[in-house]
């Protein structure tokens, strides 16, 4: 059958080296600017330095204080990574109970959605009387915090397998088993994905809004500290680090995203 | 021989709010290597008849037979396929078809050879490694039918496979799949509702009534194939069976079936 093959099939679009240079410069060039505005504001209104620190000043605090910047950078990224992964490893399991069992849909989510409505920075204090100064209520608080968004996202897409799908996989009698890991499963991970977006964004908040209650190390603890010394500068550079911090994870797992569901960006 | 029987096939569904009568007293016999169309208008059960034959549903009366035995779960030797390619995303086409290979625990090495030679009786070989959504639509039908036939079925069920396409490339794959049909002999229902590749494709054709739905007629297909829609379209034959089957999907209901539907 010639006409199949005379059929054209492009190659995937997207990738060619502009596209891919236009995708990296105009980030980096609002980035630019926006550093721009605020060295530009610094100089036009003559704030003094407790007050707003210039660009340049923030980068030699950075520079000055690197070791202690670096070990409190350690602190709060560990706690994130580890708040996410638990996360991960709780909300997936309890998202496939949700989306198999319409008792549990009905029991456990409208409880979820109530415990979620509750404002995360309210627990904070009783964690650490729980918990006490340690990491332990950092990482709880990064879990309370992404646990829904991947709950959320990942029963939605266990339950959003197409018909036709179900159909076929009940064609070849697949055991309970089978049909998760062949079918639902896969299908669901770019929803799976968006919920894990979300999550890992709110994570260092979590960890933020953790060591600002009682901490003793991490970058939220830096800022706390430095408010109680007038240390604006010091506190702006923790923030950058933050900042910088929330993208790399973010790219981390878009990119993780990219390699094992690269069919989700293309449907 | 016969390959399907439905011996008083009634199906209701049941909702929360009413009964929806899907079908009522289906009684029908499909021989061996048949080409049977089902075709009527939407609501006519002709989708529930085949998930019935599937065994993807139990009819609520009635029984459906293959191959002499009661259909009460899906068969290993009936094949599906869909108006939707239903191919996974994340395998490519070869992967793609041999899906029911890995899941039924054939011999995947026999199995490999025979997907690949369908690939190339279906004009896919050189994308055995694409992804689906490299492919047009019709390719991916194309799998989709590679699939249905690697475990060589004896019934191949088809649910409007071809209605999703453009016009050209549906009259295309029809006049493919009777040449498959013709190299791999398979008992084959394909569910339609247009008359175009009812008449083509068909050795009879099931013309159904809507609510609930009946078999109001069977018509025999006597014209030569390959049939397609070029110098052969117009045998009289073809144009008989058409002309017949537009009387009867467009004829406004009986009073009698109108006054059921009304007490249901």
């Amino acid at each position: 059958m010639s006409s199949a093959t005379a059929t054209q099939v492009d190659a995937a679009p997207g990738r060619s080296f502009g596209a891919i240079a236009v995708r990296v410069l105009l980030p980096a060039l609002t980035f630019v600017a926006l550093i721009g505005a605020w060295w530009l504001a610094t100089i036009v209104f003559d704030w003094p330095s407790y007050i707003v620190p210039t660009p340049l000043e923030v980068w030699q605090e950075m520079v000055d204080q690197r070791s202690i910047l670096a070990s409190n950078f350690k602190t709060t990224l560990w706690e994130a990574l580890l708040g996410f992964a638990l996360a991960i490893a709780i909300a997936i399991p309890c998202a496939v109970a949700i989306a198999y069992s319409r008792t549990l849909e009905l029991t456990v989510y409208p409880t979820l959605v109530a415990l979620n409505a509750i404002p995360k920075i309210a627990i904070a204090p009783l964690l650490v009387i729980w918990m006490g100064f340690g990491a332990g209520p950092k990482i709880v608080m990064v879990i309370l915090i992404c646990f829904f968004p991947i709950v959320i996202s990942t029963a939605t897409g266990i339950k959003a397998t197409p018909a036709e799908i179900t159909e076929l996989s009940r064609s070849l009698s697949t055991s309970t088993l089978q049909d998760f890991v062949r079918f639902r499963f896969p299908w669901s991970l770019p929803y799976v994905f968006v919920g894990l977006k979300v999550a890992i964004a709110l994570a260092v908040i979590g960890a933020v809004v953790g060591e600002f209650v009682g901490a003793t190390k991490g970058l939220g603890y830096v800022i706390v500290a430095s408010g109680q010394n007038a240390n604006t500068t010091l506190a702006f550079a923790a923030i950058v680090l933050l900042s910088l911090m929330s993208i790399v994870l973010y790219y981390a797992v878009a990119l993780l995203e990219h390699v094992l569901v690269p069919w989700s960006e293309e449907t | 021989m016969t390959a399907i029987s439905v011996k008083g096939v009634s199906h209701t569904f049941e909702t929360r709010r009413a009964k929806l009568r899907a079908l009522e007293e289906i009684e029908l016999e499909i021989g061996e290597n048949e080409f049977v169309t089902l075709v009527g208008r939407s609501g006519c059960g002709k989708s529930t008849l085949l998930r019935l034959m599937a065994g993807l549903l139990r009819p609520t009366a009635g029984r459906v037979e293959i191959g002499g035995h009661a259909v009460t779960r899906p068969r290993r030797d009936v094949s599906l396929m869909f108006q939707r390619s239903a191919l996974l995303p994340w395998r490519t086409v070869i992967e793609n078809v041999m899906l029911p290979v890995e899941i039924l625990r054939l011999d995947r090495r026999a199995h490999r050879t025979r997907a690949e030679q369908l690939l190339a009786l279906t004009g896919l070989e050189g994308f055995e490694d694409r992804r689906p959504n490299e492919l047009s639509g019709g390719m991916q039908q194309r799998v989709a039918l590679c699939r249905a036939l690697v475990h060589d079925p004896s019934v191949l069920l088809m649910d409007e496979p071809f209605a999703a396409l453009d016009a050209l490339t549906r009259e295309e794959l029809s006049l493919e799949l009777q040449r498959i049909w013709g190299e791999e002999r398979k008992t084959i229902v394909f569910v339609t509702h247009s008359i175009q590749e009812a008449t083509l494709l068909a050795d009879r054709i099931v013309v159904m009534s809507p609510r609930p739905g009946r078999v109001a007629r069977l018509l025999t297909v006597g014209a030569d194939r390959p049939r397609s829609l070029g110098i052969t379209a117009h045998s009289p034959e073809l144009d008989r069976v058409g002309a017949e089957l537009h009387e009867l999907l467009f004829a406004r209901e009986p009073a009698e079936l109108r006054e059921r539907s009304r007490d249901r």
